[in-house]
């Protein structure tokens, strides 16, 4: 059953068979230097994003030990005065 | 220069592998675009990626890494590359990746379906139209 498409497909196979082209000179020093370029800008990327996360939590706990958000305002109506 | 100089254990392992694998990979990648300047630029920057992860590599094969992200990049900007010169020059994007993966590349469909985010049988089709159609083209 699987006689026919395997012939087929081995015909597309040798069309798709060939000589390797030529490599450029110089390609693997080159991908080294881009990976190292693209590694170190990751490390910044990350380096930037946890001093924004630190500095947020920093600025989050003043400003909320500065107005305590979680203690009820003072009520503005007093109670009724009885037994005076 | 810090970072090269942490690395030059692994860049000899690079070049060891570059050097074996490239050859194959370029003609991987000139099958996909039909041209070879387009092709070059995408092997360059697959490399750089892999070069990247070298030390999370690990178990990984390096090829296969490679082979993945120039299939992404390719998949990623396919629409520039209809057309061409190559080989495949009538054949869309997407059976162009199907074809070498599953044919040149001898991967199964199950992973070459994963590879590229379709169902099984999408690929199936995929390389069935993609094989006619190369096949009517020698007849003609």
């Amino acid at each position: 059953m699987s006689g026919i498409p395997d012939r087929k497909e081995a015909q597309v196979r040798q069309l798709l068979e060939g000589p390797y082209p030529v490599i450029p000179t110089g390609l693997a020093a080159g991908a080294a230097a881009r990976g190292d370029r693209l590694l170190r800008r990751r490390r910044a990327l990350r380096r930037v994003g946890w001093a924004v996360l630190f500095a947020a939590a920093v600025a989050f706990v003043v400003w909320a030990s500065l107005t305590r958000p979680w203690s009820a305002p003072p009520s503005g109506i007093s109670p009724p005065l009885d037994g005076w | 220069m810090r970072a090269v100089d942490q690395q030059s254990g692994s860049y000899g392992e690079f070049e060891a592998f570059v050097a074996g694998a490239a050859g194959r990979l370029l003609h991987v990648a000139v099958l996909l675009t039909g041209e070879p300047e387009p092709a070059r630029r995408l092997l360059a920057c697959a490399l750089a990626r892999t070069y990247a992860h070298w030390r999370r590599l690990r178990a990984d094969d390096p090829y296969d890494f490679t082979r993945h992200e120039l299939c992404t990049a390719f998949a990623r900007t396919a629409w520039r590359h209809h057309g061409g010169t190559g080989v495949l020059a009538r054949l869309s994007p997407q059976e162009r990746l199907v074809l070498v993966l599953r044919l040149y590349e001898g991967l199964a469909e199950e992973v070459t379906a994963a590879q590229l985010g379709m169902p099984v049988e999408r690929v199936r089709v995929l390389c069935n139209r993609a094989v006619s159609l190369l096949r009517a083209r020698e007849a003609a």
